[in-house]
């Protein structure tokens, strides 16, 4: 606060006045305020815009053809600080290997992003759904039904 | 019979339900108000624009617990909403919302009684519904709750006596006690104009008569934690608070006809009129609300009886003065 902005009420009477100036002042400022378009966000409704770089829910990417990319090599479950990740993985006849399980648990999770860095197949990333809830813990044991549409899981209100 | 009857019944009926209709929504107004004085919205859920949110705040107030402390005196804890409310709205009943109108042949009255002594009836039951907030506060057996009483009878002592002073010059301009004749008096020019300075102590002590910010002494939330109704619970709550309420609105309704010329205006007719000032009169208690900090006890005081009380009176001589000398 400047100096200048302090007004002294001085024991002299006719001096007494000075602070009904500032008194309007305020009037005046609160009416402005009350014209003015309200800075609030109608939460579920409306949501503020997330960095392109916010680490939400996991997503597992899919090719062309509808199939997950992930070849599941184990890497991501091996750098996950908190192990939330369980891979059990499968190879058909033809050798190609895919995830019969693939399981995040959500609540163990820290969000840290090195398993997208880690996946050398870019099968796994972190969506922008920051806003998942449900009423058990067993809901948030991402299986990989789950985790191919993330998206669907973003509040929206009741 | 029609006459004295049924005539008086429906008025009774028409006038009390759009009152509290408007005493209700007040909340909802005042919520609304100050959430966009702050940059917020205020109540969005229930219904549009949070519309059904008296509705909803009361079926709440309903079904909470009523809790009555092992302390305090029972019966006057039960009884002090009673008194609060009931001299609240008794106060509806002098007050002229517009001009007479012509129905089936019969001249209608705009109000349900007009005695001879209006004003000094409303400043009598104003006083007397502050006995509701002293007792609750004493009776509830709660050191907040009594320093909130003898703070409310503090300030209804003292600011009684300037608006007292300040509606003495209004009636001495009009010749009458009675409203409906201040109204009439006010045809050509509005008392606010004729008396500025007894309209503006009369702003002053009404808003500090109301218990309301800056002058908020007997519930200041953080002295005394929401002071006189602080062990209230669940329906007395809801009616000290509709009583706060219906306070706000007969003193929008009381400055519209003692200053504001009542239903007196251009175009529209009257009773739109002397709702739209009410509403201004109203707002203008929350625009003030939102803006200015709670004053310091003895701060209050001073201004009432070292400010306000010397100017009312002065008023009153300089009118009698006038008066007796160029009218």
């Amino acid at each position: 606060m400047e100096k200048s902005d302090i007004v002294n009420v001085s024991g002299r009477r006719v001096e007494k006045g000075r602070y009904v100036a500032p008194l309007l002042k305020g009037l005046a400022y609160t009416l402005k305020n009350f014209f003015s378009r309200p800075v609030t966000l109608q939460y579920p409704q409306e949501k503020t815009e997330r960095s392109k770089r916010w680490r939400g829910l996991h997503r597992l990417n899919v090719d062309e053809n509808g199939k997950l990319k992930c070849v599941a090599c184990g890497l991501c479950a091996r750098i996950c600080p908190s192990q939330a990740i369980t891979i059990i993985p499968y190879e058909d006849e033809g050798g190609t290997r895919y995830p019969k399980k693939f399981v995040i648990d959500e609540l163990r999770c820290i969000y840290c992003g090195f398993c997208q860095e880690a996946c050398p197949k870019g099968a796994i990333s972190l969506t922008q759904v920051y806003d998942y809830i449900d009423y058990h813990r067993s809901d948030f044991i991402f299986d990989i039904e789950k985790l191919k549409n993330p998206k669907q899981f973003e509040f929206k209100g009741k | 019979m029609i006459d004295f009857f049924i005539i008086p019944v429906v008025k009774l009926t028409i006038i009390f339900s759009i009152c509290l209709f408007l005493i209700a929504y007040a909340t909802w107004l005042e919520r609304k108000v100050l959430g966009h004085i702050q940059l917020r919205y205020g109540p969005m859920r229930v219904g549009w624009h949070g519309l059904l949110q008296p509705i909803a705040d009361g079926v709440k107030n309903f079904f909470k617990e009523d809790v009555v402390p092992d302390n305090a005196d029972k019966a006057v804890f039960v009884i002090a909403p009673v008194i609060s409310i009931s001299a609240a709205i008794i106060l509806l009943a002098v007050i002229p919302f517009g001009e007479p109108i012509h129905m089936f042949g019969k001249e209608i009255t705009l109000y349900i009684a007009n005695p001879s002594i209006g004003i000094l009836f409303i400043l009598g039951f104003a006083t007397l519904g502050s006995y509701g907030t002293i007792l609750g506060g004493w009776s509830s057996g709660n050191k907040y709750g009594y320093m909130g009483g003898l703070r409310a009878s503090a300030m209804i002592i003292s600011y009684e006596l300037s608006m007292a002073f300040a509606v003495i010059s209004v009636v001495m301009m009009s010749g009458s006690f009675s409203l409906v004749d201040i109204v009439t008096d006010q045809e050509t020019i509005w008392n606010c104009l004729r008396q500025p300075v007894a309209f503006l102590v009369f702003l002053i002590s009404g808003t500090a008569e109301l218990n309301r910010t800056p002058f908020d002494m007997p519930e200041a939330e953080s002295e005394l934690c929401c002071g006189y109704n602080v062990e209230y619970s669940s329906m007395k709550f809801a009616l000290f608070f509709l009583a706060e309420y219906t306070h706000m609105f007969v003193f929008g309704a009381l400055v519209t006809t003692l200053f504001l010329g009542g239903w007196h205006g251009p175009w529209l007719p009257g009773v739109v009129w002397f709702f739209i000032k009410t509403f201004l009169i109203v707002f203008a208690c929350i625009w003030v609300r939102a803006t200015f900090p709670r004053l310091r006890y003895d701060k209050v005081m001073k201004l009432e009886w070292k400010f306000l009380l010397p100017v009312a009176v002065l008023n009153l001589v300089a009118t009698g003065g006038v008066m007796l000398f160029f009218i």
